[in-house]
């Protein structure tokens, strides 16, 4: 199959809303990130949250699937035209040849912990206002977004923990090229819940600083929130050009469950099937955007897969520190962050480093580089061992 | 538009219905069928420690999996993995939002890691020592149909053996008053091209209505549990001959299934 075209995209973190903002501040090397103040949560951590969520309102026949991770949702949708270039795309295909392939790690469940305290003191039972399927469920978001944008194709929802959201390209991916669908809107939706700021402090993996990956004293990562969205579409004659998913690459670690293989032996083998899938070498690769949690050993293990693959050769990067871990969005955000690096020609630097660890050897971009960027890798790996690694071509690549 | 797979080996764990042996007596004389409650079984292959871990979906899972790959004779580590589920593990997710709503709101790291909706897929690489790709995917009742689409797409795409496995576990209350089910059940489907050898399994979207089980206490099962939306097609699978049947898809949406040897 020809590689799928990304017709549009938007991107909302911590870095603000929308593609101008999130690129504007990637150049200027800024961070999202600031003191956690969320909710009740009493924990001595950076988050990056999202601005502007909690005010925001969910359209009035949409309004069951009222909680915070769909207003993010529908926050997101309704930027960089994306909702108008999702019904040009239902026009061109129909709205049943349109998927909806979306990741998320912990959906609604903010709703359910909320629910919780609130249960009737004698039956236990939560709040009769508390609903389900459109909040806590892992579909959720998937649900409503498809609603949203009247859509009736195949969709899914994937949940691999920080990897999710990555996969769900992949997906959209095999559905075009199998013929089950012929564009498919794929993304990732996360937002900040006590299940993962309480879980990652029980790991001891959080940070009470803004997270410095690369870094020889990083002590861990910050946790963020996000949404991303693409509008893939199959490849025609005669479209407009467009930055293209040039491959994808799976791998599990069959490891450990909360540990990433020392070696880096999965991240490794995502990495070469993507650069596989795409046709590519690894020396075709401008600029790698990492995984980069910042926790000790997620970045050495990435560290040996990436220069396992790449050598010191590849400009890399982690924005983590500019929008904190999204998790199961992390693989959409950071896709359009890649995708922002390929239109505007800078690999962004990774906010945060003071000191670079000299025990790893990739070629980690600590500033801004301005040059022309082609193709870039974006890596997500996930609780459970879970790995994937996406390509992106530029609109304009020679063929 | 339709997709295909040969069926190599199917695995079954659900409520009086111990594995794909009794599974298929019962869709073929539903009159035999005796409901009992889903026996989870133990976790084979897992080391000590997650073993000792995992929770009930995973043990339904890696039961189901492990048993169609021995029927299909294709090693587990082979497989390209799809699970499939409406939520992850019901018991660890209550414990976890009664600690968080509790004045000590430490939660143990082990149920933090168990609450990953993959946790079925991470502890069945683990024990299958399977690198291969593999998803966790959900789609609330659709699960099932979602996770068949997914799966055919990977042999379409030329990857080969492809294991589906859909698997749901109740939650306890207050979360079952919300999201109810009747019993854990899993499902897996071992999946090759179709070059290969077994049935010739194909599927396309319809908007036609989901096919019904005659039988009360199966189609009970069948509206009771998401993994359960499976058993139409099982029921044409057990019969191993030429049919079709419709298998409940998105709202409004369903699968047409045809079987054919």
């Amino acid at each position: 199959m020809q590689s799928p075209l990304i017709t549009s995209f938007t991107v909302t973190s911590a870095l603000g809303r929308g593609l101008a903002a999130t690129a504007r501040r990637l150049a200027a090397a800024e961070t999202g990130l600031a003191p956690c103040r969320f909710e009740t949560v009493d924990l001595d951590t950076c988050v990056g949250e999202v601005p502007g969520i909690d005010a925001h309102a969910l359209p009035q026949p949409l309004r069951r699937f009222d909680c915070r991770n769909n207003r993010l949702a529908d926050l997101a949708l309704a930027t960089d035209g994306f909702v108008d270039a999702v019904a040009t795309a239902s026009a061109r295909w129909g709205a049943g040849r349109v998927g909806v392939y979306l990741g998320t790690s912990t959906a609604g469940i903010l709703s359910t912990e909320i629910a919780y305290r609130h249960r009737d003191a004698i039956t236990g039972a939560l709040p009769p206002d508390y609903r389900y399927r459109e909040t806590h469920n892992t579909n959720s978001v998937t649900e409503f977004v498809r609603d949203r944008l009247g859509l009736s194709g195949p969709a899914l929802t994937h949940s691999t923990a920080c990897s999710s959201s990555a996969k769900a390209f992949a997906s959209a991916w095999r559905a075009i090229a199998s013929g089950l669908a012929d564009a498919a809107v794929v993304g990732g939706v996360d937002t900040l819940c006590l299940t993962t700021l309480h879980g990652f402090d029980s790991l001891g993996l959080l940070s009470s600083r803004p997270c410095r990956p690369w870094d020889a004293h990083r002590d861990g990562i910050s946790i963020g929130e996000g949404a991303a969205f693409f509008l893939v579409e199959r490849a025609q004659p005669g479209r407009d050009p467009a930055p293209r998913l040039l491959g994808f690459g799976e791998s599990c670690d069959a490891y450990h469950m909360s540990s990433p293989h020392p070696e880096g032996e999965g991240a490794r083998a995502a990495m070469l099937a993507a650069l596989a899938l795409a046709g590519l070498a690894p020396d075709d690769i401008d600029y790698v955007n990492l995984h980069g949690t910042a926790t000790p050993a997620n970045d050495a293990a990435e560290d040996k897969a990436v220069t396992a693959v790449f050598g010191d050769r590849v400009p890399c990067s982690s924005t983590k520190g500019a929008t904190g871990h999204a998790l199961g969005a992390a693989g959409a955000v950071e896709a359009a962050i890649a995708l922002i690096a390929l239109a505007d020609g800078f690999v962004p630097a990774g906010p945060g480093l003071e000191a670079p660890d000299p025990k790893l050897g990739a070629r980690y971009a600590s500033r801004n580089e301005w040059r022309t960027i082609r193709r870039a890798m974006s890596n997500s790996f996930g609780f459970g061992g879970s790995n994937c690694s996406l390509v992106f071509g530029a609109a304009e690549l020679p063929r | 538009m339709s997709l295909a797979a040969r069926v190599a080996g199917i695995g079954v764990a659900g409520p009086g219905l111990a594995n794909w042996d009794a599974a298929r007596e019962a869709l073929l004389e539903p009159a035999a069928y005796i409901r009992s409650p889903t026996v989870v079984p133990a976790p084979e292959a897992l080391p000590p420690v997650e073993r000792r871990r995992c929770g009930t979906n995973v043990r339904l899972a890696l039961a189901a999996g492990f048993e169609a790959a021995r029927r299909g004779g294709l090693l587990p580590e082979a497989f390209a993995t799809v699970f499939a589920s409406s939520s992850g593990d019901g018991d660890n997710c209550h414990a976890i939002c009664e600690t968080l709503a509790s004045e000590d709101r430490l939660i143990s790291p082990t149920r933090f890691h168990n609450s990953v909706h993959n946790a079925p897929s991470g502890y069945w690489s683990i024990a299958s020592r399977s690198t291969r790709p593999s998803d966790s995917i959900g789609a609330f009742d659709a699960s099932f149909a979602a996770g068949l689409l997914e799966a055919l797409t990977r042999i379409a795409g030329g990857e080969s053996p492809v294991m589906l496995i859909a698997y749901d576990s109740p939650y306890p209350e207050p979360l079952q008053a919300a999201r109810p089910m009747e019993d854990g059940f899993a499902v897996a489907l071992a999946l090759r091209p179709p070059d290969a050898a077994g049935l010739l399994l194909g599927a396309s979207i319809s908007n036609e209505a989901p096919a019904v089980l005659a039988n009360d206490a199966l189609e009970a099962l069948r509206r009771g549990v998401p993994a359960a939306r499976s058993l139409p097609l099982l029921a044409l699978l057990a019969r191993g001959v030429a049919g079709s049947t419709a298998v409940e898809y998105l709202p409004g949406l369903a699968l047409r299934i045809e079987v054919a040897p």
